[in-house]
């Protein structure tokens, strides 16, 4: 009896973990061996569009690895500007968000208990709201006849309208709205453990505010401070739907240019290539993300 | 009376910051006007407009129809790996599990769709399926990423249970599936429920990863949206986004709503 149903034990056991394992296993890791295998072969005119990897014929098996792609990324300007371009928008928003998310998370940490849930709430919500709606939002006000430019036309600030939609300030400011929340979480989580008799040791012992916040505050909050730029760096980095609606044609961003080499040009060597790039430039901030990840994350989302 | 410190004026601004543009954006759907930015007094025609446009309508159906599938999938996967993750012992089979079902979390959304398309490209010419991408290839891709944040909510749940009633329940002979189905579920339904529906609103919203893993069976509101959005600014699309907004938001809140009331129950005794 014992036996058999320790023996039941370990089978529930066993399927527990394999379903969900070869499940993510099978949509989830294969798909990026897939990527891999793709960005090594050229493109044909073909359904689908690229020549095969492995040849199986006369006994022989033939495997071409191609590593055209990976060259021409190198030798094509278009495509490392391009990841230039999003390292740097993804870092200058990241920062934008850090500058307008800190002290917004500080201030709601140091609300009292009960405002605490309500304002993380109200923070929280728009990011739970539809996206693609969000960035759309913000097409018809920067536009040259959107609201920001007719109020300060009509307050006589300016006399002709100031071009926003299209720029790459409009696409920082699409990046920053979007992923404000997830800066501003993460930030919570560690402000709000903060023990604050250490902040008022440092001002008895005759600190100043400031001091305090660098030599205090901000080191004890460094975890939340990676793992929300993280959070927001890593999706910006790859990020299609603002540049797309908000940038010109000039905001080139890698995300972009994925999309068009893979729907438009219908080059899928290329493209996977470029996906296992952006991938290779962002393991690092990955592995930091999951090193920092705090548990907080899981406490609000 | 306290000064207003710098950090709470920056809080009202961030949250004007927020909510502003949303609400322009649904005060300008009741604009009379055909232009977008001239207000030309308040009218709701663009709403009737919108209810007259068919290939929305389908689109929203297609939309609710997959969005119900994932998320009833991703609770399930999640769930389960939330279970892995909180009650199995250290090993290699755990820690690949759960950076695996974290990983969707922050991986760009253009790379997961890219690998899914190509993944459905391959199985269609080894095994003959999917003949066509439709439905059933955005309800994969959508599971797949729904279960993570299922599978974050569900097992920050699992984390804070008192295992005594569990324990207890095996003590006296029940199963561990019985135990699971009579005592984990219903302790941790307020949980699934959450996940479920930040899964429906996250699939309801995805576009980036629809477009990829989606054929031509199969559009998606946010396809229908982001085709007529990049023409430029549409009174009729300011309706619909309207009515995006308060569905979405209603769902979120709902979800947002459960996870607290999970939270507050499980205090109760303590106090």
């Amino acid at each position: 009896m014992k036996i058999k149903s320790k023996l039941k034990w370990l089978k529930g056991r066993f399927w527990t973990i394999s379903f969900p394992y070869a499940w993510l296993l099978l949509f989830f890791a294969l798909p990026f061996a897939i990527v891999f295998k793709i960005s090594l072969s050229t493109a044909a005119i073909a359904i689908p569009p690229y020549e095969a990897t492995f040849q199986y014929a006369d006994d022989v098996l033939n495997i071409f690895l191609h590593l055209g792609n990976y060259l021409m990324l190198l030798d094509d300007p278009l495509y490392y500007t391009a990841y230039l371009s999003s390292l740097k928008m993804a870092l200058v928003s990241t920062i934008g968000c850090l500058i307008i998310g800190y002290p917004m998370a500080y201030a709601i940490a140091r609300a009292p208990a009960r405002w605490q849930t309500v304002l993380l709430l109200l923070v929280m919500l728009p990011s739970w709201t539809s996206f693609l709606i969000r960035v759309y939002a913000w097409m018809g006000i920067l536009s040259n006849t959107g609201i920001i430019n007719n109020s300060l036309m009509w307050l006589g600030i300016i006399s002709e309208p100031l071009q926003i939609l299209n720029t790459n300030i409009a696409v920082y400011i699409g990046i920053i709205y979007a992923y404000l929340p997830f800066m501003i979480l993460p930030l919570y989580a560690t402000l709000v453990k903060l023990d604050m008799s250490l902040i008022e040791a440092a001002s008895d012992l005759g600190s100043s505010r400031i001091n305090t916040f660098w030599k205090i505050t901000f080191p004890l909050s460094k975890s939340g401070v990676i793992a929300g730029s993280m959070l927001v760096f890593i999706p910006a980095v790859g990020e299609f739907v603002i540049p797309e609606l908000l940038g010109g044609p000039d905001s080139l961003m890698i995300g972009k240019v994925l999309w068009q080499e893979f729907f438009n040009n219908r080059d899928w060597p290329v493209a996977s290539s470029l996906a296992i790039v952006m991938l290779v430039l962002l393991i690092i901030p990955i592995t930091l993300f999951h090193r920092y990840q705090a548990r907080s994350l899981e406490k609000d989302l | 009376m306290k000064k207003l410190s710098f950090s709470s004026v920056m809080l009202w601004f961030g949250l004007l910051f927020l909510y502003a543009p949303m609400l322009i954006l649904v005060i300008y759907s009741f604009n009379e006007s055909k232009l977008v930015t001239v207000w030309g007094g308040f009218s709701p025609k663009w709403y009737g407009e919108l209810f007259k446009d068919q290939q929305i309508l389908d689109a929203v159906w297609t939309s609710l129809r997959i969005a119900f599938y994932s998320s009833t999938m991703a609770v399930i996967i999640g769930t389960m790996a939330a279970f892995v993750m909180t009650r199995f012992k250290r090993s290699w089979a755990k820690l690949t599990l759960s950076n695996m079902i974290t990983a969707p979390l922050v991986m760009p959304e253009v790379i997961t769709g890219l690998s899914l398309l190509l993944l459905f490209v391959h199985m269609a010419d080894l095994l003959g399926w999917p003949k066509e991408r439709g439905m059933v290839t955005v309800w994969i891709a959508h599971s797949t990423f729904c279960a993570a944040y299922v599978a974050v909510v569900v097992s920050s749940r699992l984390r804070e249970l008192d295992r005594s009633i569990e324990e207890a329940a095996m003590d006296l002979g029940a199963t561990p599936l019985k135990t699971f189905f009579l005592i984990t579920v219903p302790m941790i339904s307020p949980a699934l429920v959450a996940g479920w529906l930040l899964s429906f609103s996250l699939s309801l919203d995805d576009l980036v990863i629809s477009s990829f893993a989606s054929g031509p069976g199969a559009t998606t509101l946010p396809m229908v949206v982001f085709s007529s959005v990049r023409l430029g600014v549409s009174p009729k699309i300011n309706a619909l986004a309207t009515l995006i907004i308060l569905c979405v938001s209603l769902i979120a809140f709902l979800s947002w709503y459960m996870a607290r009331r999970a939270e507050k129950r499980e205090r109760m005794p303590l106090n």
